[in-house]
């Protein structure tokens, strides 16, 4: 390319997650209760989105975002849109539901195909609700492309992406040419709250529905029979703790009551 | 379906990889088959003795310049040749953040599910290899299984045991697969300093929240991990939000399992108390008697941190 490079598209992948913070669990069965809870984009792909418009805003292209979910995810999507994304894809199908990792990476990897050549894909580490962790590499693998996972900086090089990991005992910096995948952590940017203009803005932009049949999508490799995890159970946890509340005249006092009780567990090590 | 024998075990990291070899055997056991490590590297054949000291029954070992750094192409490609001529019916791969992309992108190249986390695992009646994992943001716990094989699951370190090590007879085969080159190229790595690292391996912890108004307050809760000898820890708004710290601990970042854990000015959110489940002791000091944290707390003071940490740092000096 001559006259230096520029980006062209970026791709960000978006959950409609279930707001974790409002779930509340049936005290008599602990399961929780699924129904009713909203949902919102994932708090990592906020940072994901984000991240794609900083880079949109210094090397040009276009920020398309690509969500498989529930039709109601469009109030999402204008969200999305309204952070700076400019076109968003909603691929909804009933066909969908139950889709796993393995599901919901060949759906994803299916739309990126339909829509051609691109530069970047941005995820989120993880999801808030399930968090896995698995759809942004799953999906590298479907489209043969380099992933880098964990990322918490990221900036371009020509058509190189070099990006900052965040891994448990190191940062590392890792080199990649284009196309590539990123997964970003929450330490990558502030996600901005969109202005009343961007909103507005945003009710003009365009959200393309697609269902399975626009992606040739096979049935089988989707849902429940398409799904190569199934679950079984889902249970809040026992917790059972012994809840003594200390109580004294003074803080010396209750000070020194916690402390005796802490020695009498046997967890002060001396 | 039934070609599919054998457990696997994988990790780059060499305590996780013996942790997952201590679980694995134990599978292995109730199946009544052989307990396999994938040993990938360059110049780690050493290695191999150590693997089967501690329970493998056999070792694979592909050394090759491409796996020097854990890249998940050349990763991905040497275990999924290994994969698909030897079929095991169970993997388990050491869910570092590195083990992880790979897990996932191995599970895909072989159309396979791929369980995160797992933080239990069992055989069933049938056989089938049930995991446990946490979900919904701390909130619940998920059973799963895998309807394809093999059954992959990713496993945290520090989950499960290592075995004794022992005087052992396993077989060692060197293999040849394909390696493909990595795409990606590490230009720089910059170690984290170790004291944060170690929080996982912490007798005792003493972590602060948003109770802390400014960071040099911090001081109060440092003096009272001292006298405890244990570490302090932090919550990801103090990180995140207020930028003071790169680490927390939580469901997103180090789950902690210290003997006693004092949660200082912690509300107790569902995340925060998703890392900290496990330890034996919590205690929680917060000015808010409705703060969640109570809820799964031992001992509970009611009170400001300000004034209760620094009296129960000089009443456990006197103490001992």
């Amino acid at each position: 390319m001559v006259g230096g490079f520029r980006v062209q598209k970026i791709f960000v992948c978006v959950k409609q997650a279930l707001d974790v913070a409002e779930l509340k669990i049936d005290s008599a069965t602990r399961r929780p209760i699924i129904a009713g809870v909203p949902r919102k984009i994932s708090d990592f792909d906020k940072n994901a989105i984000e991240e794609a418009v900083r880079i949109k805003e210094k090397m040009g292209g276009e920020v398309i975002i690509i969500t498989v979910g529930l039709e109601e995810a469009k109030t999402t999507l204008r969200e999305a849109l309204a952070m700076g994304a400019d076109k968003a894809y909603l691929i909804s199908d009933q066909a969908f539901e139950d889709s796993d990792t393995l599901a919901v990476s060949y759906i994803l990897a299916e739309a990126v195909k339909k829509l051609g050549e691109f530069d970047l894909i941005i995820c989120g580490e993880g999801s808030v609700d399930s968090f896995s962790a698995q759809v942004g590499p799953r999906l590298a693998e479907r489209l043969d492309i380099p992933q880098i996972t964990y990322v918490r900086k990221v900036s371009l090089d020509g058509d190189h992406v070099v990006a900052e990991r965040s891994l448990e005992d190191c940062y590392e910096t890792v080199r990649a040419k284009t196309p590539v995948l990123l997964a970003v952590t929450g330490e990558i940017n502030e996600p901005k709250i969109p202005s009343l203009m961007a909103i507005m803005k945003a009710s003009k932009k365009e959200i393309v529905m697609w269902k399975a049949e626009d992606l040739k999508i096979s049935e089988e490799r989707v849902g429940k029979t398409g799904s190569g995890i199934q679950v079984t159970d889902v249970l809040a946890p026992k917790m059972e703790r012994k809840k003594i509340e200390i109580k004294a005249e003074t803080v010396e006092e209750i000070a020194e009551n916690l402390a005796k009780a802490l020695v009498k567990e046997g967890v002060i090590a001396r | 379906m039934s070609e599919y024998r054998g457990v696997w075990v994988f990790s780059e990291n060499k305590d996780l990889m013996l942790e997952l070899l201590g679980k694995g055997s134990e599978l292995a056991n109730k199946l009544q088959t052989e307990l396999t490590a994938a040993l990938l590297g360059y110049e780690v054949s050493a290695q191999a003795k150590e693997l089967i000291a501690h329970g493998a029954d056999k070792v694979y070992l592909v050394d090759h310049p491409y796996l020097k750094n854990l890249h998940a192409d050349p990763y991905t490609s040497a275990l999924t040749s290994l994969v698909n001529q030897h079929k095991p019916e169970i993997l388990l791969i050491g869910a570092t953040r590195r083990g992880k992309e790979l897990a996932s992108r191995l599970a895909t190249r072989l159309e396979t599910g791929c369980v995160s986390d797992c933080t239990e695992l069992w055989i069933d009646e049938k056989g089938r290899l049930l995991m446990n994992r946490v979900v919904y943001g701390g909130n619940a716990v998920a059973t799963e299984i895998c309807r394809t094989k093999p059954q992959i699951a990713t496993v945290p370190p520090r989950t499960f045991e290592k075995l004794e090590s022992k005087e052992r007879k396993g077989e060692v085969v060197k293999v040849d697969v394909k390696v493909e080159e990595p795409r990606t190229e590490i230009l720089e790595t910059k170690e984290i300093e170790a004291a944060k690292v170690k929080l996982e391996e912490a007798k005792a912890i003493v972590a602060c929240g948003r109770g802390i108004e400014k960071k040099e307050d911090v001081r109060i809760v440092e003096e009272l991990a001292e006298v405890l000898g244990g570490l302090v820890g932090y919550t990801r708004p103090l990180c995140e939000d207020r930028k003071w710290y790169t680490e927390w601990i939580g469901l997103s970042g180090h789950k902690v399992k210290p003997d006693l854990y004092i949660a200082c000015g912690i509300s107790g959110v569902i995340q925060h108390i998703a890392g900290i489940r496990d330890s034996k002791i919590i205690v929680a000091i917060n000015k808010d008697p409705e703060a969640p944290i109570f809820e799964i707390a031992d001992y509970m003071i009611v009170g400001d941190i300000y004034e209760v940490v620094p009296a129960l740092s000089a009443a456990l000096k006197k103490l001992t």
